[in-house]
């Protein structure tokens, strides 16, 4: 009986070919717009929420606070000054990014800036040095906390949580011994000052944002034509051109909203994108091009699924767990210049407070999971600006402080539980 | 050679002779003879603890060998490593399946060897290759090669993680229960997707408990008990009983250990 059962199975072959060419039919069949909508609202269903409930808060609480401060919330100077504030936020989100990735966290993230940026000041006030080998040394840094932090977690096997916390009380004291007690240091070296101050001329804006947005429509296109060519899974055209007029339009809107003259007096004119944007655009695609398209983006979402995987298929996990930390806490120390850029100055309690809780409250919010595997760099981005708008409106709000630390605390706390269903609903739905 | 099932028609591929291995005081393998053929599927069974993991794990590398031989294609080979493993052609799927939930099943049959030009990941030809060998298997569950294996059924993800195997010029797959946590439909195309691997050229190992399982696909029945192999027999010369008794007793009738070894472990 049972060799009559392998010798049944040459014969089946010719169909079963097939059966499996039809069964890739899905892929290979022109998706209409319908089908790939039902598609995306199926996954959607299934806990794959991607950027929506970052946009949906954008949208509401700018909404929101436009209502309640209708003057002042949508004013061009308060816009230019949103982006600004979302600048150090944004970039410390990001590196927290690659951290979160693989299910693990970086408490010292915030103070990591804080002292980078302190390693900064001092080399240029006190050591008279250039600002970019301050820079360079403030980065460098950053690398060396990340690469301890990185060894503790990975060859020691201490929990980040535990290791991170042990260096967020320890960094700080490291600001204080850099900066002096309760001292600041003013910042005043113009490229630096520039970086959250200064905005690009009105003519190059433009340049950049026509520049990004062709490119990304490009990107797409000749991506799309080629998986089509090969008969490969692509996405129906109109979609990937409604992406693309997406992006174009938030471009080239911000770039608008950013050119207009926002000088409180008639007498000067202060137009023109802040040059910290194109630093962080910059950061976005570099890091979207590292997580998506390279080998070592595949292995870091790879080692965040499932690490014993990742293991068994030949992939270094230990140093993968090391490099996250290392591309954290550097771009914690970009972000640490940046916010020292935007108060002129670093203090002792540069990086403390509520830096991380923002921090990691963008990643979060953007749409990166606490439980590893999920996120992009552009949730650093969508979320960093949710928590500008939150930090700005209360500002304008003139909420008091504990009101402000409680509002901050719960958003953190919304987005988590919606990471957490979405997260439950994921492996509910996956059977 | 003590290799009673010389019946066997395929080429050896891997031939293991007289291979040990203890942890410690505990003696796991005695003196292991095994021969894989191509074309050919041989299950290996045995009760809890017979040495069965133990066994796949030396010829994985992932645990050393204490003595004994390792034959590969007529040569004799050292497998230190799942990395030596792998290099030779030996691929083995485990029970937990080794899949990354967060990945589509492309990029999970081609992970931590993906292709890429320069810097970049070339996922058209991954997706091309994948699309390949799936069809050659003909799987034919698999509604997109663009799914998240976390949007998969148990058997659909099994079945990734075989072609994932058969996706590498391998000749040897191994697998650790295929079919232990499917229902009856999706053991049924696991089961055929282990044929056509079988006749696709691959040698293949089926570690099964499930005796209707070992009887429907394989060639050959290796069994083990308390770490030495009982017998290696063609499955049309043994029934379901015997190879029952082969697992529980070590021995069944003239088959099997002699009396005073099977004994003696107990």
């Amino acid at each position: 009986m049972g060799a009559s059962m392998s010798t049944d199975i040459p014969k089946g072959k010719q169909p079963a070919v097939k059966l499996a060419d039809s069964d890739f039919a899905s892929d290979r069949r022109e998706h209409d717009v319908r089908s790939s909508v039902a598609d995306y609202w199926a996954r959607v269903r299934a806990g794959d929420l991607g950027a929506i409930p970052a946009i949906l808060g954008l949208a509401g609480l700018i909404a929101l606070f436009a209502a309640l401060r209708p003057d002042t919330f949508l004013s061009t100077g308060n816009v230019a000054n949103l982006f600004t504030q979302a600048l150090p936020y944004t970039i410390l989100a990001m590196g927290l990014v690659f951290v979160l990735l693989l299910g693990e966290i970086d408490l010292s993230a915030g103070v990591t800036s804080g002292v980078c940026g302190a390693v900064m000041a001092k080399l240029i006030v006190d050591a008279g040095q250039p600002w970019y080998v301050a820079v360079l040394v403030a980065i460098g840094t950053g690398l060396v906390i990340g690469t301890s932090i990185g060894w503790l977690v990975a060859v020691l096997r201490i929990p980040s949580f535990v290791v991170t916390l042990a260096l967020f009380l320890g960094l700080q004291g490291v600001t204080l011994k850099l900066i002096g007690e309760g001292g600041t240091v003013p910042v005043h070296d113009n490229v630096i000052v520039a970086l959250a101050n200064k905005n690009m001329p009105i003519w190059l804006g433009w340049t950049a944002a026509v520049v990004c947005a062709a490119g990304y429509g490009a990107s797409q296109f000749l991506r799309w034509r080629r998986q089509r060519t090969r008969g490969l899974a692509a996405k129906p055209v109109q979609i990937v051109a409604a992406r693309v007029a997406v992006v174009a339009l938030v471009l080239l809107v911000g770039t608008y909203l950013l050119s207009l003259d926002r000088a409180p007096s008639p007498l000067i004119t202060l137009a023109g994108v802040p040059w910290g944007v194109p630093l962080v655009a910059v950061l976005l695609i570099a890091a979207t091009f590292l997580l998506g398209r390279t080998a070592y983006g595949r292995h870091v979402y790879a080692v965040g699924g499932n690490a014993e995987a990742a293991r068994r298929a030949g992939i270094n996990v230990t140093r993968i767990r090391v490099s996250v930390f290392m591309i954290g806490s550097s771009l914690a120390a970009i972000s640490g210049v940046v916010a020292a850029s935007r108060l002129n100055s670093v203090a002792t309690e540069s990086g403390g407070g509520n830096t991380l809780l923002l921090g990691v409250g963008a990643a979060v919010i953007g749409g990166t999971s606490l439980f590893g595997g999920r996120g992009r760099a552009r949730d650093a981005v969508l979320g960093g600006l949710v928590i500008a708008v939150i930090d700005n409106g209360l500002g304008l709000l003139g909420t008091k402080a504990y009101a402000n630390y409680l509002i901050t605390g719960g958003v953190l706390l919304l987005a988590a539980s919606i990471d957490a269903i979405a997260s439950r609903r994921r492996s509910a739905t996956g059977r | 050679m003590a290799d009673p099932g010389t019946a066997g028609t395929g080429e050896p591929v891997l031939r293991l002779t007289g291979l040990n291995k203890s942890f410690g005081p505990v003696h796991v393998l005695h003196d292991v003879d095994l021969t894989l053929r191509l074309g050919e599927v041989t299950a290996l069974v045995g009760d809890n603890g017979a040495g069965k993991s133990t066994l796949i794990k030396c010829i994985a590398g992932i645990h050393p060998i204490d003595s004994g031989t390792i034959e590969f294609d007529g040569r004799q080979v050292q497998i230190g490593s799942p990395r030596d493993a792998a290099a030779l052609g030996i691929e083995v799927v485990y029970q937990d399946l080794a899949l990354a939930d967060n990945l589509d099943i492309v990029q999970n049959m081609f992970l931590g060897r993906e292709r890429r030009r320069g810097l970049v990941l070339d996922e058209d030809s991954m997706e091309e290759a994948a699309r390949e060998t799936l069809a050659r298997l003909s799987v034919r569950t698999v509604k997109s090669v663009r799914q998240q294996v976390a949007s998969l059924s148990g058997g659909q993800r099994q079945t990734v993680a075989i072609a994932k195997a058969a996706l590498w010029e391998s000749k040897v797959v191994i697998l650790d229960e295929p079919t232990a946590a499917l229902g009856v439909a999706q053991t049924r195309q696991v089961l055929d997707l282990v044929r056509r691997l079988a006749d696709t050229g691959h040698a293949v190992v089926l570690i099964s408990h499930n005796m209707n399982d070992v009887f429907e696909v394989a060639d050959e029945i290796t069994a083990l008990y308390l770490g030495r192999v009982a017998a290696q027999v063609r499955r049309t010369d043994v029934t379901h009983g015997q190879v029952v008794e082969l697992i529980t007793a070590g021995r069944s009738g003239d088959l099997g250990l002699a009396p005073a070894t099977a004994a003696e472990n107990i």
